[in-house]
């Protein structure tokens, strides 16, 4: 065990076929139990972890393309590389893809799976086999997506505003099926997280130590449950619309084609805080670990999320400021979504305030965890712009609104994902990533998605309407939009920057210690990399807060020497506090 | 064409269009105070990291750093200060709201209907034109709006105002232009394939070339196919149907009087025909095509409706004289041929001394 005394050894000579001294695992949760048949009917919640998270960069590749196509398109005024037909199937699979089968699930169900036990000391979560249906659930649905795609996909916006999308020929009902069934995996699994984070805390975890990734989790946990029912019904009502033709939405019919809206709203404004509330944890473990400070505020941050999480059931109304509904409701809502942003401006301060008087350290986790707080701002103090009345009103549907939201959604979740993936790859897959080429990467994706959403507010401001195959109306746009086509070229290569990383480093990359950045945690502290399938042998004792870094350790490792502490994972041995891990990692007692 | 030709004046800036209504600056005033409000809170925000990355950057392993003290006076003063801000810029949004989105008592009103995929207009005294609206300058105007199929949004981003266009419901707008010129309308709330292409102009002219544009609406006293002709330009005929003989979503009209339609009343594509088409189009839809095709009763007059027939008629080469002579005079009660039906006891313009 590593001793404020113990001095640096010089470093290793790159070696990738074996552990540093000491950190080697036992038993590696990806080798055993070996076979696809045991991947597919794991009960694992790291298996589970990482095969959601294949599920999730694929649809992300998918909508990724789509985006590229989309802003080819718009490189020139008039047709460029489609008709108007096919752009419009183009820019809703986009959405639909990036939304459903990709965000909602991305942190809760990849890093949420993985890391929810071993952070709170546990063996898996609450109900394991219902973590596993969970990821059927969402590869049924998913199927029902990809037979939408296969017909020919939708044209209706990934809103589904009626009535157009109650009368479009288009494969609705096959992805409506889709979304309502992918809606139940969202549901359980924050049934299962809840009940774990309630349930299964190692001793002296008290909810004060509880990881701030984790009060994350349990926030969205709470949204996902309650917000869920009400797409998945949603999407039922539209579907019989379709079918049966009642008249729900179908004005012809006698329907009321603006109560789609609030029922779809009323799920899909907290599912925005589904998207971003568990990227807001990973930033605190990532500004503490990186500033090896504690997070600053950690009772702010926290309540904050859960504040967060219970307003955001009351803005919805911010989505339809003209849509006709009473201007009375229009005035609660603004009020309300305006104090909403305070919480959010909370966490940015605190995590800036986190660096104040640390040591902090630039490596890529830690340059993605920069960007988010540089992009996030950014994205809020345009959502007050777009939350305040008046101006809304000229705002509204524009690329303004574009622009907010890739700011928040991918500004936001996916940089925080990203430096969440680098961050925990180690100890996901027992390997090092190549870190120059994770720095090139967050300075290309940094830059890359500046010039392509930055010039988005101003062509919004300017009139451009949202959704628009063409733009022959104000030909003078067609300057912004080439910057803001090569902008995305130069995002697409820093992702795949990424991508290349981790397909190299599972190959060639070195094998990690168990702890490469110093994290206070206990999947850091207490857990091999990989962790053994089951994670601990004996349950760990916790005696002190998830930042204590001063507690804990002399070198904080650099993440490419064997320098790094070893895992405390003694084998037998006294009981002193924290101690009382046999997972039978060879170290020396 | 709609040429934007007053980039800097006005009000006009990088971020926003030029100023065309009396209300877009209590707007832009809430715009701008956000935005710069904004920008020195990322600056501050930006500012801060840097200087932290910068002043405390890890030199080396043996980099401890100092235990910080939490203090309740800072926490308290970054939530404190933006709600304060954040409550200032509620209040003002919302004051400009009100004042912005009610119109005045005497707004001359102008019914407009959005359908798949264009914009018509009908005045008091009943006359409708699709595509564009004339309107006097100096003069409030309401616009009671409505749609034919789906959602649609109409949106002037120089006078700052937006409302969206529900089907089986009335929204409204309102604005008054100051300065004469052509100011561009734009659908923004996406209804299909044609949804960036149902553009419309508002041009304001002065009241006396606003009178005499009622008395005599263009179409007036032009030969019936002419009239046709300007339907296919100007009342989205054009975004289905082809002149030149290429088919699309809809049959072309050249080449098609007179052919063969099997399964319906008429038999062939006859004046019958057509004028069903275009006010019944569900009733017979030709084999090959779908059925998309929208409505245009009470949007199209007798008059256009015949005009078309009389161009299709021309485009095959089938015009009789009737269709390539200018109409009879207007009598004096103000029914002219191409407008629709006056309605005497609307005001056929403005009082000139308001």
């Amino acid at each position: 065990m590593a001793t404020l005394a113990a001095p640096r050894p010089a470093s290793a000579p790159a070696d990738t076929t074996r552990y540093p001294a000491g950190h080697e695992p036992v038993h590696n949760y990806l080798k055993e139990p070996k076979g696809i048949w045991s991947w597919l009917t794991t009960v694992d919640h790291k298996r589970i972890g990482i095969m959601y998270l294949i599920s999730v960069a694929t649809f992300f590749s998918l909508g990724g393309i789509l985006a590229l196509l989309v802003r080819l398109e718009l490189f020139s005024v008039g047709p460029t590389i489609m008709g108007a037909e096919a752009y419009n199937r183009v820019f809703t699979m986009h959405g639909v893809v990036m939304v459903f089968a990709f965000i909602i699930p991305s942190v809760m169900a990849t890093l949420g799976n993985f890391l929810l036990p071993l952070m709170i000391g546990a063996k898996d979560v609450a109900f394991p086999k219902l973590n596993l249906l969970s990821l059927y659930i969402y590869w049924g649905g998913m199927c029902f997506a990809i037979a939408s795609i296969y017909t020919g996909g939708v044209d209706t916006g990934w809103t589904f505003y009626t009535p157009y999308s109650s009368s479009t020929s288009t494969a609705v009902l096959a992805m409506g099926l889709g979304v309502f069934t992918a809606g139940f995996s969202s549901i359980l699994t924050g049934l299962n997280f809840i009940v774990t984070i309630h349930k299964m805390r190692a001793p002296g975890m008290t909810w004060n130590r509880l990881p701030l990734f984790l009060w994350s989790v349990y926030a969205t946990s709470i949204v996902q449950i309650l917000a869920t029912p009400v797409i998945g019904i949603t999407m039922l009502l539209l579907a019989l619309e379709r079918i049966l033709h009642i008249g729900i939405f179908d004005p012809a019919l006698g329907g009321d084609p603006v109560l789609f809206q609030h029922f779809f709203w009323f799920y899909s404004h907290p599912a925005v805080y589904i998207m971003i509330l568990p990227a807001f944890g990973i930033i605190s473990e990532l500004m503490g670990t990186f500033s090896r400070q504690r997070v600053y505020g950690y009772r702010a941050v926290a309540l904050s999320s859960v504040a967060i999480a219970l307003l955001g059931f009351m803005v919805w109304g911010h989505h339809m400021f003209t849509s006709g509904q009473s201007p009375v409701s229009s005035v609660v809502f603004s009020m309300i979504t305006f104090l909403i942003g305070i919480p959010s401006g909370i966490k940015v301060f605190n995590w800036v305030w986190t660096m104040y008087k640390g040591s902090v350290w630039l490596k890529t986790p830690m340059l993605y965890a920069l960007s988010f707080l540089f992009l996030f701002t950014i994205g809020g103090v345009t959502g007050v712009m777009v939350g305040a009345l008046a101006v809304d009103i000229h705002l509204h549907d524009t690329y303004f609104v574009v622009a907010h939201f890739h700011y928040v959604m991918m500004g936001g979740t996916v940089i925080a994902m990203l430096g969440g993936l680098y961050y925990w790859w180690p100890k996901m897959t027992g390997r090092l990533y190549n870190e120059r080429l994770g720095q090139i990467s967050a300075i290309l994706v940094f830059f890359g998605f500046n010039m392509t959403f930055l010039i988005q507010f101003v062509m919004g401001s300017q009139g451009m309407p949202r959704r628009y195959y063409d733009y022959p109306d104000m030909p003078w746009l067609e300057p912004l939009h080439r910057i803001s086509t090569i902008g995305s070229w130069i995002l697409a290569a820093g992702l795949l920057c990424t991508l290349i990383n981790g397909l190299w480093s599972l190959k060639r990359g070195k094998l990690a210690p168990g702890n490469p950045w110093g994290g206070a945690t206990l999947e850091w502290t207490h857990a091999t990399s990989p962790p053994d399938p089951h994670n601990f042998a004996r349950t760990p004792l916790v005696t002190h807060g998830p930042y204590d870094y001063e507690v804990l350790f002399g070198a904080g490792g650099d993440g490419h020497s064997s320098g790094a502490p070893v895992p405390n994972v003694e084998v037998g041995g006294p009981q002193e506090a924290e101690k009382s891990i046999d997972d039978g990692t060879r170290q020396p007692t | 064409m709609y040429e934007r030709t007053r980039f800097w004046e006005e009000g006009a800036s990088f971020l926003l269009p030029p100023q065309g209504s009396t209300t877009a600056h209590e707007i832009d005033a809430v715009f701008w105070f956000i935005t710069i409000a904004s920008t020195i809170l990322t600056i501050l925000v930006t500012i801060a990291m840097v200087y932290f990355i910068v002043k405390y950057r890890r030199k080396s392993h043996a980099d401890r750093p100092v235990l910080v003290h939490e203090s309740k006076w800072l926490e308290v003063s970054w939530i404190v200060i933006p709600t304060l801000l954040v409550l200032v810029v509620f209040f003002w949004g919302f004051r400009a709201y009100v004042s912005t989105s009610i119109p005045p008592d005497d707004a001359y009103e102008i019914s407009v209907k959005g359908q798949k995929w264009l914009w018509t207009f009908e005045y008091p005294n009943g006359f409708v034109s699709s595509g564009e609206v004339v309107v006097p300058v100096g003069q409030p105007i309401r616009f009671t709006m409505t749609s034919q199929d789906v959602l649609h949004s109409f949106f002037v981003p120089e006078f700052r105002i937006k409302n969206d266009v529900i089907p089986n419901r009335y929204s409204t707008v309102w604005f008054e232009a100051p300065r004469e010129g052509i100011y561009q309308v734009v659908c923004t709330e996406y209804c299909g394939k044609d949804h960036s292409h149902m553009g419309a102009h508002i041009r304001v002219v002065s009241r006396s070339e606003f009178n005499d544009y009622l008395r005599n609406p263009p179409g007036a006293n032009l030969p019936p196919a002419e009239i046709g002709a300007q339907v296919w330009e100007t009342s989205g005929c054009r975004a289905c149907h082809s002149i030149d003989g290429s088919t699309s979503t809809g049959p072309s009209w050249q080449g098609d009087w007179g052919a063969a339609r099997p399964g319906s009343t008429q038999g062939t594509v006859n004046d019958e025909y057509i004028h069903q088409s275009i006010l019944e189009p569900g009733a017979y839809i030709t084999p090959g095509f779908q059925n998309v095709m929208p409505s245009f009763q009470g949007v199209l007059t007798d008059a256009q409706v015949n005009g078309v027939a009389a161009y299709i008629r021309v485009l095959n080469g089938a015009a009789t004289a009737a269709d390539t002579t200018m109409a009879e005079e207007a009598p004096e009660t103000g029914a002219v041929p191409g407008a629709g039906p006056a309605d005497p006891s609307q005001p056929a313009g403005l009082e000139t001394g308001n």
